[in-house]
């Protein structure tokens, strides 16, 4: 990445396009890297949004955003996507919109769309090429709702439906090779607290075409149970313990970003109250070895 | 003007051509893909500058219609049945984002048991979206309800999208005569789309279909939408006034046929209604006052329309092409809400259901309805609501279900063996 105008963080855009005062909770990973994906991303962008905690970022008569806002529904928000993205298309083309008003197509989900009900809209999108950005704030779990088990609900986590002793018994779906199978033009996941990291996959990703996903892991303060003022620091080790592997996939290849130092997976699962139960009132040796065996046997395969 | 044949899905094809429709989202279903086929066809010869895409159902077609809409270019779409309640939640979320377009629904009965054949259950589980909804009973009337339905849609009191409805198989695939407008014609009737204030440009950024919070902002906009569709009943009248003036033919929220003088009067919706012209044409020859009313608006619901056309008859018959579990017909408790409380006595209502899953209706059964309704006059006794049901047609069910039961015990000996 030689051609990026961020290398540090005294690069990245000092002022910042998303408003505040939104009724997200406060210490929301979600809504702290869509901050810095928008400062990147720019205002001339259409959001398409689906249900899910960042509905409530647009409440009538307010919005955070600069640039334009379709809400849609859980399932549907890259074929939302499509219809603004062709009739934008049409518009050019038949010369009823100015070049300078045409507009980026975003779509914003949570994971509960993006791992699950929306899949569908989202596979069909990525097949038919469309030329879209679909920005995924994953924090785990259906979050809006009190934090159910979604499909991005990592193994031996609580949730609200798996209150037992084994937390979530299956395990966490791999979109960004879900994605990679779609041949798209750009796939990369992102974290709020590698803020360098996410600008330059940003503005990698704002000049492609085609459909380009970014997964930002969204540590949740409510849902993991952790204080909001730690959000940051548990973003920072989901990366330096190996569990969340900042990567993007173009042209047919995985890179990895950042190559972490890897400390052990039990720094970042013991300062969240989701995984309490694997540290009390006995050590859950068991589930701590596996997660653990998971992330080593992923790096080993990427080395 | 070209009068050619044409079936009902090529007539609801040619209303979105002589639209202009920009952009045609698209999902094949049994029996409407003809309409979406022969878009594609004139797309690719030229014949209709539109982009078409084909979508992975109907909840996202029905999604990047309103989309496409919502960002200001004409669109049209369409579907029928399962398809249409696959995309219901769309149906119901599109509607309020206030955006015109046009998807035409080929009437099919919905599963269990799965049918292909026509009746209206889809088409009313729709009924309470928002969008307007005009039934066709001819190739004609789909594809001039069709140009209708944009016109009215698009007007700046109503803003709403609109359901052309036709039904499947006796009407998507019947080949009748149809006369063409001239589409200079068309233009001047129906002018290029105006998005109004609905639309995205970066140069005035938007935010559509936002969250409120409580039920005042709620109720406000749900009832900004049924204001809207009360302002389509007039829209409709002068849009309708301007169609019959520019191509000749005169379209009214209803079909009245006979119905002037009818003592007797029968209220159906779509195309088994030309069935019962049939009937009122054999007893009108016996000497009976019988007529027809036939809504081509459900909604906005002709309220008026319908009172003054019935209010004058001693009985109505409502015979409904679908059925409501537990209550019986839907269009018989509309038109009792009509006709409840007139001054004086009005007319006595009865209820049959009929044709579903395209089930026939024979000319027999109309007189019988005829009569029924006669006797309830009379005696000012309403009967109890009626499933049109034949001897002949349960002595059939029985054979089947002797078939079934026999099978049933071959395969359990088998599997004794």
């Amino acid at each position: 990445m030689t051609d990026t105008a961020y290398h540090k963080v005294k690069d990245l855009p000092s002022t910042h396009l998303l408003g505040t005062g939104t009724a997200l909770c406060a210490g929301c990973g979600g809504l702290h890297a869509l901050g810095e994906i928008y400062d990147v991303l720019g205002e001339n962008t259409v959001i398409v949004n689906a249900a899910g905690c960042m509905t409530l970022l647009s409440v009538y008569p307010f919005t955070p955003f600069r640039g334009s806002w379709l809400y849609t529904a859980m399932a549907s928000a890259p074929a939302g996507a499509q219809g603004v993205r062709d009739a934008l298309d049409i518009l050019v083309s038949k010369g009823r919109l100015a070049p300078g008003d045409d507009l980026n197509v975003a779509v914003l989900t949570g994971d509960g769309s993006a791992y699950g009900m929306g899949l569908s809209a989202t596979s069909g999108a990525i097949e038919r090429g469309l030329d879209f950005l679909y920005l995924c704030y994953d924090n785990e779990g259906y979050a809006n709702t009190g934090h159910q088990t979604s499909a991005a609900t990592p193994h031996g986590a609580h949730t609200a439906t798996n209150v037992g002793p084994q937390g979530m018994p299956g395990y966490k779906k791999d979109l960004f090779a879900i994605w990679a199978a779609h041949k798209p033009a750009y796939v990369a996941t992102v974290i709020g607290s590698e803020p360098v990291d996410l600008a330059r996959k940003i503005e990698k990703a704002a000049k492609m075409k085609g459909p380009r996903m970014i997964i930002a892991l969204s540590p949740c303060p409510v849902g993991w149970e952790f204080d909001p003022a730690k959000m940051v620091e548990i973003g920072r080790l989901a990366v330096k313990t190996g569990i969340w592997p900042l990567k993007e996939f173009e042209n047919g290849k995985i890179t990895h970003t950042k190559i972490p130092p890897r400390t052990p997976v039990e720094e970042y699962l013991s300062l969240q109250g989701r995984f309490a139960h694997l540290f009390q009132p006995q050590r859950d040796e068991k589930t701590l070895k596996e997660i653990q065996a998971r992330v080593d046997a992923y790096w080993a395969a990427v080395a | 003007m070209t009068r050619v044949l044409l079936t009902g899905n090529a007539a609801a094809a040619w209303g979105a051509r002589l639209a202009r429709a920009d952009y045609v989202p698209a999902f094949p279903i049994t029996p409407q893909t003809e309409i979406i086929e022969t878009l594609d066809r004139w797309i690719e010869s030229g014949d209709m500058d539109a982009r078409m895409v084909m979508m992975e159902s109907e909840h996202s077609m029905i999604t990047a219609a309103g989309a496409g809409a919502a960002t200001g270019v004409r669109v049209f779409t369409a579907t029928s049945s399962q398809g249409l309640l696959y995309g219901m939640e769309m149906v119901y979320t599109v509607a309020g984002w206030r955006a015109p377009f046009v998807l035409a629904n080929v009437s099919r009965g919905l599963a269990s048991p799965i049918t292909l054949e026509p009746d209206h259950n889809d088409i009313l589980a729709a009924r309470d979206s928002g969008f307007l909804m005009f039934h066709g009973a001819t190739c004609q009337e789909v594809l001039d309800l069709t140009l209708i339905a944009y016109r009215v849609a698009e007007d700046e009191s109503v803003r709403l999208p609109a359901i052309v409805n036709l039904d499947g198989f006796y009407l998507s695939f019947t080949r009748e005569p149809v006369d063409i407008p001239d589409a200079d014609a068309v233009r001047r009737f129906l002018p290029d789309f105006d998005p109004e204030t609905v639309r995205f440009r970066a140069g005035a950024p938007e935010s559509q279909a936002v969250a409120v919070l409580g039920g005042g902002p709620y109720s406000y906009f749900r009832y900004q939408s049924h204001l809207a569709q009360r302002a389509a009943a007039p829209a409709f009248e002068s849009a309708a006034k301007e169609y019959a003036a520019a191509f000749g033919r005169e379209y009214g929220p209803l079909e009245c046929y006979m119905a002037d003088d009818a003592e007797i009067i029968m209220v159906m919706m779509g195309s088994f209604a030309t069935k019962a012209k049939a009937a009122v044409d054999a007893l009108r020859a016996a000497g009976r006052k019988v007529g027809l009313v036939r809504p081509r608006l459900l909604r906005p619901f002709p309220d008026d329309a319908l009172r003054a056309a019935l209010s004058g008859a001693v009985g109505v018959a409502v015979i409904d092409q679908n059925l409501s579990m537990g209550k019986g017909g839907i269009l018989h408790a509309e038109i009792a809400s009509v006709l409840y409380g007139l001054r004086g006595a009005g007319p006595v209502l009865t209820s049959f259901i009929g044709g579903l899953g395209g089930r026939d209706i024979a000319p027999e059964e109309f007189f019988e309805i005829v009569s029924i309704t006669e006797a309830a006059a009379r005696s000012g006794e309403t009967p109890a609501p009626r499933l049109l049901y034949t001897e002949r047609e349960l002595r059939e069910m029985r054979k089947l279900q002797t078939i079934a039961e026999a099978e049933h015990h071959l395969s359990r000996q088998e599997e004794e063996k």
